[in-house]
């Protein structure tokens, strides 16, 4: 019986080590450790023997049976190892094929510049307000000290629908708006569309974006203005962005200043695109003028503010290294398609 | 710039001068050394001319141009002389318009480079009235032979534009800006007072004045010049005037030019003869009166307008133009110089409404100083004699106001200081200002004259710091506490574009003004209200003058635009604005569109109303969905509007054959315009998050048959309000049509999925709830599919 029992377990390992299939290996374990298997036969025989021999044939029993379930599960492992092995090797892709491209859309850039200058005057504790675009003659220029006779009008060719009424050729009318119905404390910015009637070309539009900004307080300074737009240009530029402050003339606001950024193809050695300056305009501000605080209410003696404009199409073309404002209206999916 | 230099030397290069007049306040656009361009020019000394031997209309001169050997250059004009002096450009020289000139062989004889013209120099005869135009320039200056042409000529000044802003008439002048410079480079500026002999009689004997209007004319001065001498200037006055733009005409003429760009006076010079009576009355014209200008128009006057006339008519337009008697000519006996100061306003209205703005309404409007009158008078009768032009009368007249108070402003160094966040002490301000010619007494600062622009202590505030330097004033970062706020809608429109982007559309900005063709062109029909719009009484061009009250046609600009680029598909938005006009006189109602477009590619109407439907989805609406066939603009097969409620959130559908055919789109378009307003109002505003279900789902699947015509939309409404709180899930996953279920019918295949949150549903209430679904879908003439 022990010859029997060592015979079943060398013969079980031959066999299974050279099973090649699941199927195999499932025939191999019901030949030997099924209900009718050779193990279990040999067992049923286990009455015949003396009962110091029956432990001892029990115990081996059992070792062969273990050896023979080992063998299985082993075998079984390897199999599955290597049919995996199998299917990942055929599974294998060329990684270099092209995606399977799901549709992306874009925003527009200059709404992209937007809410990124948006997010940097909002993190300055800056409160956006919008206004009407088609407006009264008073908030666009009576109430920002430009009144009808005012030379500084033919700087803004104007747009009329009526003597009174005009296209907003600044969003400062916002500025005034708020400043009508709103004490200081005054921390706000003025995004939307401002109108002026100049013909298409490379750098002009009968239609443009200004974001607009006005602070007033008591003790506000000239230099809390520069040290803003100097915080606004390093955020929206980079920290190396330098910018300089060039007095400038507007009717609501003294002193008035331009602001420059240095010309950022020759770094302010002057070239042909900042005309030899080293520098290229960006924006207009100011300290509001004291008349168009107190014809608001407002007592300059008390209350002092700044207010700036920015050229939003300006800005995103330094931002982009766009040469052509038509692009930004006209539109063309190729061009778009570069903002994913 | 030697014209500056007359008055002040700032000791500076032209680098640094530009850079500093920047930014002390007085922009520099740009600079140019005259005569910059041309290169290895010299005077040469015409030794002999020959014919040439092979070309009739050819000379073969011989040149002595300060070389070792005389040049041989060969010419085809014909005024070269021995003995003259001529401009010569040598081998490898460059002429005006940046033409290089080299040497080499005109009908086989050798020519050593150019004999030069008044063009290739760059200059007319305007500059030299003794040349030829269409020969070589003879020069007649003093000059040597080799010196370089633009020493000889006096074509070496540098000359630089400034942009001056309407506050600062008193810089449109070299005087005024040599005293920017003095104030820049802390320099002195020295301007010579006018001295005038006279001899030639009393003016008062010639000439009489009356000023019928002084609130519009603050002073008339004018003097008087017997015996003119008609000629052109002296060289010297040609070139300044020539350097500033001016065309240089006759002595008297260029004489007021002269003084007007060196004081910022405009003068006005006219014929004694032409005044009848001898009299002057500045005065508002009359109601329909009329005058031909100088430049040959008949204008019709109005009486907010003033005059200059004598006895019988007008004869200028104050501060604007002359009449067409009052220029100089040759036969000239008597000049009158007027040097006067008109209100700005009135010279403004009064140049737009005759449509003409001059250089000289162009400096009146911005508001000049009466003080300037007299020494720019002086300074013309001055030059008179200089130049021997005439014979200046003795005295002058002088008509005026009393002269304006000046102003006297308080001002504290503390203010100063506080106001622009510097530190600047109160003796430099001093200085600033006293270099400004602003008298400082104690704290009161009291501005010059010709500084009308400063009133407030902001004003003088704005002098200190752009002297002081802008850029030397501490930048302080963001003071003080604030909450930037973003609103609701402003966040909402953001998560509107976000979505949008994020199901593949690209965002457009378009025009808000579109051209009335457009509404044609959309199918509206011609008593549509849309019609009606806001209209730009100026507008650039038809294209550009309505502001539109509907966003489509700029959208179907766009998406023609694209197709015409070959684009293969498109799916566009936009956060468009339309004008609808309210009241005459009020402002138009300004409503937000979200506009989004669609063609090529596999989109059809239900991909844009899945796009609509995930826009809904994201502001929490429950949008319904209701036939449109009578909307021009879109298939009327393929159209629905958008309700919430009683409000139409917007419409949306295939655009209109005929519509797509008018903006050549040669594909199918699809386009949906909201309200961004109300999607705004009807918002689920606060997102609660319900619990996952705990219980198991039960699915049940309906194959049903209905007439081609019931819409789907209406059987899931009856499925839906049966099933009620226990439908999870109605999804529709086929429509069939064919034979197997008959002419005019459709079969439509749903999946339910039925939970409660509460219990495990059991198989007989699911059937139940199907059994009474059936039975209402039955009452809408839908069966189940056999």
């Amino acid at each position: 019986m022990k010859n029997a029992l060592e015979q079943i377990r060398r013969e079980a390992g031959e066999l299974l080590s050279a099973a090649a299939d699941a199927k195999t290996v499932e025939e191999l374990r019901i030949r030997y450790l099924g209900k009718k298997g050779e193990l279990t036969g040999i067992l049923k025989q286990m009455g015949s023997l003396s009962a110091e021999e029956r432990p001892v044939m029990g115990q081996l029993a059992n070792q062969v049976r273990e050896a023979i379930e080992t063998m299985l599960t082993e075998k079984t492992d390897a199999l599955r190892a290597s049919a995996l092995a199998e299917k990942l090797q055929s599974e294998r892709l060329d990684v270099t094929m092209p995606g399977k491209v799901r549709p992306v859309g874009s925003r527009h850039p200059l709404n992209v510049v937007l809410e990124e200058a948006k997010e940097i005057f909002y993190g300055m504790g800056f409160t956006a307000v919008e206004g009407p675009e088609v407006e009264y003659d008073h908030y666009c220029f009576e109430a920002l000290n430009m009144p009808k006779t005012h030379p500084a009008r033919d700087t803004q060719d104007t747009f009329y629908i009526t003597d009174d009424i005009v296209l907003r050729t600044q969003t400062s009318s916002v500025q005034v708006r708020t400043m009508e119905k709103q004490k200081p404390p005054i921390r706000i910015i003025s995004p939307g569309r401002v109108y002026r009637s100049d013909q298409v070309d490379a750098t002009h539009s009968p239609l443009f974006h200004q974001i607009e900004g006005l602070v007033v307080d008591k003790g506000v300074t000239m230099g809390d203005l520069k040290g803003i737009l100097e915080t606004f240009a390093k955020r929206l530029f980079g920290e190396d962005a330098k910018v300089r402050f060039r007095p400038h003339h507007f009717p609501y606001t003294e002193p008035s200043a331009e602001m420059d950024t240095m010309c950022y193809e020759c770094h302010g050695e002057g070239c042909r695109l900042c005309k030899g300056e080293g520098y290229i305009e960006l924006l207009g501000c100011g300290m509001v003028h004291p008349k168009v605080l107190s014809d608001l209410g407002i007592d300059p003696e008390v209350y002092s503010g700044y207010a700036f404009g920015i050229g939003l199409e300006r800005i995103a073309m330094r931002r982009f290294g766009i040469g052509d404002m038509r692009l930004f209206y006209e539109n063309d999916m190729r061009f778009l398609g570069q903002f994913l | 710039m030697k014209w500056l230099g007359e008055f002040v030397d700032p000791g500076v290069g032209i680098k640094d001068f530009v850079a500093g007049m920047t930014m002390s306040g007085s922009k520099v656009e740009g600079y140019e050394v005259e005569g910059g361009e041309l290169q290895n020019i010299v005077m040469g000394k015409v030794l002999s001319v020959e014919k040439h031997p092979n070309a009739d209309t050819l000379f073969i001169c011989k040149i002595d141009a300060g070389g070792a050997e005389p040049l041989q250059i060969v010419t085809g004009a014909d005024n070269v002389v021995p003995g003259a002096m001529v401009p010569v450009a040598r081998d490898n020289s460059v002429v005006h318009g940046g033409k290089k000139i080299k040497k080499g062989k005109l009908r086989g004889e050798l020519s050593e480079g150019m004999l030069c013209s008044l063009e290739e120099l760059g200059l007319t005869l305007g500059d030299f009235p003794y040349a030829m135009e269409d020969g070589i320039f003879l020069v007649e200056e003093d000059c040597q032979i080799g010196q370089p042409v633009q020493e000889a000529i006096g074509l070496n000044d540098t000359m630089v534009e400034f942009e001056i802003t309407s506050n600062r008439p008193d810089c449109l002048s070299v005087i005024g800006l040599a005293r920017e410079a003095a104030c820049t480079w802390g320099k002195t500026i020295t301007v010579a007072k006018p001295r005038v002999k006279g001899g030639a009689g009393d003016v008062n004997d010639l000439l009489k004045v009356r000023v019928e209007n002084p609130q519009l004319c603050l002073r008339y001065s004018a003097a008087a010049v017997k015996n003119v001498r008609i000629g052109p200037s002296p060289r010297w006055l040609r070139e300044r005037l020539r350097a500033s733009g001016v065309r240089p005409i006759n002595n008297i003429v260029d004489i007021t030019n002269y003084v007007m760009l060196e004081y910022g006076q405009p003068m006005h010079a006219f014929d004694l003869k032409h005044v009848s009576g001898a009299q002057i009355v500045v005065r508002s014209a009359r109601d329909g009166e009329t005058i031909t200008t100088l430049d040959g128009v008949e204008r019709t006057l109005s009486p907010e307008m003033l005059v200059i006339a004598d006895e019988a008519a007008p004869s200028a337009v104050a501060g604007v133009m002359g009449g067409e008697f009052s220029g100089i000519y040759d036969d000239t006996q008597v000049v009158i110089f007027e040097s006067a100061c008109f209100d700005g306003p009135s010279v403004r209205m009064t140049a737009k409404k005759l449509g003409m703005r001059t250089e000289s309404s162009g400096r009146f409007e911005k508001g000049l100083d009466p003080e300037n009158c007299m020494p720019a008078l002086l300074r013309a009768c001055e030059l008179v004699e200089l130049l021997g032009a005439g014979d200046v009368c003795d005295g002058v007249i002088d008509v005026r106001n009393p002269p304006a108070e000046p102003r006297r402003i308080t001002v504290t160094p503390e203010w100063v200081n506080g106001f622009l966040g510097s530190d600047i002490p109160w003796e430099r301000m001093v200085s600033i200002l006293e270099s400004l010619e602003f008298q400082v007494e104690g704290n009161v600062v009291i501005p010059p004259s010709f500084r009308g622009d400063v009133e407030l202590k902001a004003d003088v505030a704005e002098e200190i710091a752009r002297i002081y330097g802008y850029n030397n004033i501490p930048s302080t970062p963001m003071r003080g506490k604030a909450e930037g706020i973003i609103s609701p809608q402003q966040k909402f429109e953001r998560e509107i574009a976000a979505l949008l982007t994020a199901q593949g559309c690209y965002e457009i900005v378009t025009y808000s003004f579109i051209s009335p063709k457009g509404y044609d062109r959309i199918g509206l029909p011609a008593d549509s209200s849309l019609r009606k719009s806001v209209v730009i009484s100026n507008p650039l061009g038809e294209d550009t003058s309505v502001m539109r009250t509907t966003a489509i046609p700029s959208m179907l600009d766009v998406l023609a635009r694209n197709y015409n680029n070959r684009a293969p598909e498109a799916a566009l938005y936009e956060i468009a604005t339309r004008y609808v006009p309210t009241e005459d006189g009020k402002l138009p109602d300004e409503i937000k569109q979200v506009m989004i477009g669609l063609y090529g590619g596999d989109n059809d109407f239900y991909t844009l109303k899945g796009i609509v439907e995930a826009l809904l989805a994201k502001a929490g609406v429950a949008g319904e969905y209701r036939r449109v066939e009578d909307n021009p603009t879109f298939h009327p097969g393929r159209c629905a509007m958008v309700t919430v409620g009683d409000t139409v959130l917007g419409i949306l559908g295939e655009v209109h054959p005929q519509v797509c055919e008018n903006y050549d789109i040669g594909a199918k378009a699809y386009l949906a315009e909201l309200n961004l307003a109300e999607l705004f109002a009807a918002r689920t505003v606060e997102l609660k998050v319900r619990d996952l279900p705990r219980f198991p789902a039960s699915t049940r699947d309906l194959a049903l048959v209905a007439d081609e015509e019931t819409p789907v939309g209406e059987m899931q409404k009856a499925i839906a309000d049966v099933a009620g709180s226990i439908l999870e899930k109605l999804e529709l996953f086929d429509v069939y049509r064919g034979k197997q279920v008959g002419e005019g019918k459709k079969s439509v295949a749903y999946s339910l999925t039925l939970r409660a949150n509460d219990r495990t549903l059991t198989d007989e209430e699911c059937d139940r709830t199907v059994q009474k679904i059936l039975k209402k879908l039955g009452e809408i003439g839908v069966e189940l599919r056999g």
